[in-house]
């Protein structure tokens, strides 16, 4: 049995064509069958089995009823151990349930299992995780490919069908980027617009969750959902959450669409120039205005990000301590031995890297010059896009400079992994909403993501952009 | 008063800056909704934001902002309209975050002043740096096991101000007073309950010696001292080791220290601080807290007659020394007692003096006795305030006074009752006297007649004699004139 | 080279990392290619910028003073790798 879509589950649902236990059971036969992706740290079918008792009882007009959902683990979950990924938070089992997921557990969704991600969801091929690279589905048998990252395991289970929706987190293009590699839409909405509060912190003036799919409207379906005002969460957004998904509309006519010069840069494929270039010819076919525009402190964006985030996370990391949950070394001899014993056995080799990075950049004699001095040019990263802003309704990139690359490929230098958000961090530093959606494949048959970028809580606009131009390929 | 320290070669001054913690009066915790009740099971008062779970966030109360800001004013200070939390990182094991929340560049409260008293009626100020709010750690308990120590997060996150003065203070005594006054002024404002046995205020002391009219010297850092007496204690010791130090040649190494109060000595911390860097930076998890003057001036209404502005009253109100006024206003209840009984009353306000009198050395030393609290005395300030009316209008002598407070005290009657049941009331009647008199004189001829020769000081036997015989309820002064008209007829 | 062996000791033992000989060479080698890289941000002149701590444009919210979290210390212990008698337990501290 294959389901197109939530909306397309949702109404063999209504028609009593199928039953919650008969899409457990569905599901549960695919996951078990795709083990060898990798992409779930944990999947356990008494847990779905479990759930489905509970969904049947909840009335038809949740939303969500039934539908199969993957959980980015980075989301503390009530009911499923939480390990972000790092041997650090070993036998984690939260006792609260993050907003994002509640509200998805409210609505009646079913959680499939908690999926794979880069440590802490730092990277970018969803291979610095303690539990393993997870494997693009897309991949061809004798070369497998990497799933992005760091939301990898939640977008490769959208495209390998082991689930309808998938949360993600995107704190520099963890959502983004995945989904262009994986072929499916993913949306970080504007920072604050969906609550932190639950969510394992990276670096908390960036991290924004967001959803995957399988087309626009389930993501406009999924994000209208889980937005919303948290007073828990001091960064929470108190905006009105328009109802997306009702509200989409595909007419482009009048609409300014920028595109940044900037974003043509050396090492970027013709093939994903090339289909920039059918995006635009599409967008001005359907009534929409081009502008050609600049975003001039783009090239910065990625050196400040790699000292704004490893800050932050640095300092969001030290709760990892062994004291109160999670992993600890034995036979430390005091206080500190633990301390360093537990850390340096229980995270990897990015985390330690951007913890170290991070402690450097904000000691005392460096704090100016890196820490400050990168919060000034986000500021003017900011800047760019309020100015663009002003005369543009949308602004489209590419989402990714490759498609999706070979598992055992950039490992090495971390800068050159660090290249790979080169055209999404400047909307994560300026805190605006993007969406990544498939648009067209390489001459191997990869597919190459499209990004939408507009004004905070112009989500709407991104989702009719993407709606219009995702008709291109049904 | 000189606070100079005498060593074998020079004199020396101690020069003192103080760090004051004073956990901010709420219910629930800075960032976190949980209690801050004192005393309950270890842990059990701990949210998820306190045991930093993962993805926890802070959210700040309100509350406490106020009741900063209510301190600034007290303090005379500049309340900033905006503010910054920053993250202070640092490892501990009651420090579950691995950071805590305070303000380093932008605090709330910035500079101000507080004036401290001195016996013989001078005063002094000492400058306020600055005032932020922070959150505390939990408690770290070492000697509940052998090989570990314990951890109760019940404190993490319950709101602090931490409250910095400049280094202007010269000795222990001015640092008992600064920090007597800061408490006063907290308790006033009802921002703080002032309790160090419970550890609501506490003060770090940075300590350095100099030979007067020199630089600063190396300063060290006494942690955590929570009673007055040990903050003179350690002050007196850490000077004295200091000029002994100096004195022999060496030098003052920069040094944390624990002031062990069993020995009254101070030692370095043994846990090896490699050099501090805090790290700070701006909370992403949070906004600058930005207060509008509006804001400001709505909690200024609500500050309530401060210790200096009563002194001030009571000084030009009812004529009382600078000192007195201090002393009495030091601790808001007692002073509050002390207007409640002039309140209940107009006459008593030119006794005002004579209240004080019976306020801070008769009822405070049956207060002391029984360890009472002087909220709980069991005489209102209206019946101190109709006692000393009593004693005023000549109905009780001052001595039978004494008496009448005791029964007071011991049974809560009214001062009229007891001296009626007692029968204690001072005669006054010249004709009852002059019977007693009579009485004296006819029984002592003796004595009369070397009166009469010429030993004067015997008045003082006929008017002790005639006192005892009226059950000491004679009017002195009546009792008096009678003896000497009495005595000068017989001549 | 922005970083030596000694720098990256320090900055280790002040995030509570221990770094083997062979784990510090390495990471010396990256962060001094990632700091060389983050050196470009010297080209942007930024005299008259504020810095951006937090994208947010709303003001601080402010809750409420109500203890209601009622949490067990069960609950709060329950995730402890060493808990006795109510406590968190870590190595014995001498302070």
């Amino acid at each position: 049995m294959s389901f197109k879509s939530i909306s397309h589950l949702k109404s063999l649902l209504d028609q009593n064509k199928i039953s919650i236990k008969e899409i457990a059971e569905t599901y549960i036969k695919r996951i078990k069958e795709k083990k060898e992706l990798n992409i779930f740290i944990y999947f356990n079918e008494d847990k779905i089995h479990e759930q489905v008792k509970e969904i049947e009882k909840l009335p038809n007009d949740k939303t969500l009823k039934g539908i199969p959902i993957a959980v980015k683990d980075l989301f503390c979950t009530a009911k499923m151990p939480t390990t972000a990924a790092s041997k650090i938070l070993e036998n984690f089992k939260p006792t609260y349930e993050s907003f994002v997921t509640q509200k998805l557990v409210d609505q009646g969704s079913m959680f499939v299992g908690k999926t794979n991600l880069d440590e802490f969801a730092m990277g970018s091929a969803t291979n610095t995780s303690y539990f393993g690279n997870t494997i693009n589905p897309l991949s061809k048998n004798d070369n497998p490919l990497a799933p992005g990252g760091s939301s990898g395991g939640s977008a490769a289970a959208v495209a390998a069908d082991l689930c309808l929706g998938a949360t993600g987190t995107d704190t520099g293009g963890s959502i983004r980027q995945p989904a262009s590699f994986c072929g499916v839409v993913g949306i970080k909405p504007t920072y604050g617009l969906c609550s932190r509060w639950g969510i394992a912190a990276f670096a908390s003036s960036l991290d924004q969750a967001g959803v995957f799919s399988k087309n626009v409207t389930d993501a406009s379906i999924l994000l209208e959902e889980i937005a919303g005002h948290d007073q828990r969460d001091s960064t929470s957004s108190n905006v009105q959450i328009p109802s997306f998904s009702k509200n989409l509309d595909p007419s482009l006519e009048g609409k300014v669409i920028g595109i940044p010069k900037e974003y043509n840069i050396d090492g970027t494929s013709d093939e994903i120039n090339g289909v920039w270039e059918d995006a635009i010819k599409s967008l001005e076919k359907k009534g929409a205005k081009i502008k050609h525009i600049s975003l001039p402190h783009t090239k910065y964006a990625l050196p400040t990000y790699y000292i704004i985030a490893p800050a932050e996370a640095s300092s969001n990391l030290a709760r990892y301590d062994g004291v109160k949950y999670g992993f600890r070394a034995s036979d430390a001899k005091s206080l500190d031995d633990m301390y360093e014993l537990t850390r340096s056995e229980g995270f990897g080799k990015e985390v330690k890297r951007r913890i170290l990075i991070g402690t450097y950049v904000l000691s005392a004699g460096y704090y100016d010059a890196y820490y400050i001095k990168a919060q000034k040019v986000r500021k003017l990263i900011a800047n760019d896009f309020v100015e663009v802003f002003s005369d543009c309704d949308l602004i489209l990139t590419p989402t990714a400079p490759s498609a999706a690359f070979p598992l055992n490929e950039k490992q090495d230098d971390p800068i050159k992994m660090y290249l790979n958000d080169v055209f999404t961090v400047p909307a994560s530093l300026a805190g605006i909403p993007g969406i990544s959606i498939p648009y067209g494949n390489d001459k191997q048959g990869l597919p190459l993501g499209i990004q939408f970028l507009s004004k905070h809580y112009h989500e709407q606009e991104i989702f009719n952009a993407a709606f219009a131009l995702e008709k291109d390929y049904e | 008063m000189s606070n100079l320290i005498k060593g074998k070669k020079y004199e020396w001054e101690t020069v003192i800056g103080l760090e004051i913690h004073a956990q901010v009066k709420s219910n629930s915790k800075l960032f976190s909704n949980s209690s801050t009740a004192f005393g309950s099971k270890p842990n059990s008062q701990v949210s998820l934001v306190d045991a930093a779970m993962p993805g926890m966030l802070p959210v700040i109360n309100k509350y406490c902002i106020e009741q900063a800001v209510k301190t600034g004013i007290g303090l005379k200070a500049k309340i900033n309209n905006y503010s910054v939390f920053d993250r202070k990182n640092y490892f501990y094991a009651d420090l579950p975050q691995g950071y805590q929340i305070s303000q380093y560049k932008y605090p709330i409260v910035g500079e101000g002043k507080v004036i401290i008293d001195f016996k013989d009626g001078s005063s002094k100020d000492i400058r306020i740096v600055r005032l932020h709010l922070e959150q505390d750690a939990g408690k770290s308990l070492h000697d509940q096991n052998p090989k570990k120590t314990y951890v109760d997060l019940n404190r993490s996150g319950v709101a602090l101000m931490e409250i910095v003065s400049e280094p202007d203070i010269r000795s222990a005594d001015e640092a008992g007073l600064y920090i007597s006054k800061i408490r006063s002024i907290l308790m006033y404002l009802g921002t703080c309950d002032g309790n160090m046995q419970e550890g609501s205020l506490r003060a770090d002391v940075n300590i350095s010696v100099r030979k007067p009219g020199y630089e600063y010297g190396t300063r060290c850092e006494i942690k955590n001292l929570n009673s007055i007496k040990f903050i003179k204690q350690a002050i007196n010791y850490e000077s004295q080791r200091q000029v002994e130090v100096l004195e022999e040649g060496g030098v003052i190494e920069q040094n944390t220290l624990l002031f062990n109060t069993s020995t009254g000595k101070t030692r370095p911390m043994r846990s090896k601080e490699e050099a501090h860097d805090y790290r700070y930076f701006p909370d992403p998890d949070l906004l600058p807290l930005e207060i509008d003057q509006e804001e400001i001036n709505k909690l200024k209404k609500t500050i309530p007659e401060l210790p200096d502005d009563r002194k001030k009253r009571y000084v030009e109100d009812y004529n009382l020394s600078n000192y007195d006024a201090s002393v009495l206003t030091a601790d808001k209840l007692v002073s509050d007692y002390f207007d409640n009984i002039i309140k209940s009353d107009k006459t008593l306000k030119e006794s005002s003096k004579i209240v004080v009198n019976w306020l801070t050395s008769e009822l405070f030393s049956l207060l002391n006795e029984k360890n009472i609290e002087i909220n709980n005395s069991p005489i209102t300030p209206e019946n101190l305030g109709r006692l000393v009316k009593l004693i005023k209008e000549d109905i009780i002598s001052g001595k039978i006074a004494k008496d009448v407070l005791v029964e007071m005290f011991n049974t809560k009657e009214d001062p009229e009752k007891i001296i009626e049941r007692k029968g204690l009331k001072q005669v006054t009647n010249t004709s009852e006297i002059e019977i007693i008199v009579e009485e004296v004189l006819e029984e002592n001829k003796k004595m009369v007649e070397q009166y009469l020769s010429g030993k004067d000081k015997l008045l003082g036997f006929f008017v002790g004699q005639s006192m005892q015989k009226s059950k000491g309820k004679a009017n002195p002064k009546i009792l008096n004139e009678i003896l000497k008209s009495k005595l000068s007829k017989k001549h | 080279m922005k970083l030596d062996t000694n720098t990256i000791n320090k900055i280790a033992k002040l995030a509570r990392i221990r770094l083997s000989e062979e784990e510090a060479k390495d990471l010396l080698k990256d962060m001094n290619s990632i700091l060389d890289w983050v050196e470009q941000l010297n080209e942007v002149n930024t005299d008259s910028v504020k810095p951006l701590a937090n994208i947010s444009s709303s003001i601080l919210p402010q809750r409420k003073d109500e203890a209601k979290d009622i949490n067990s210390s069960d609950e709060i212990l329950k995730n402890s790798p060493d808990k006795l008698e109510g406590y968190f337990a870590v190595p014995k501290v001498v302070e």
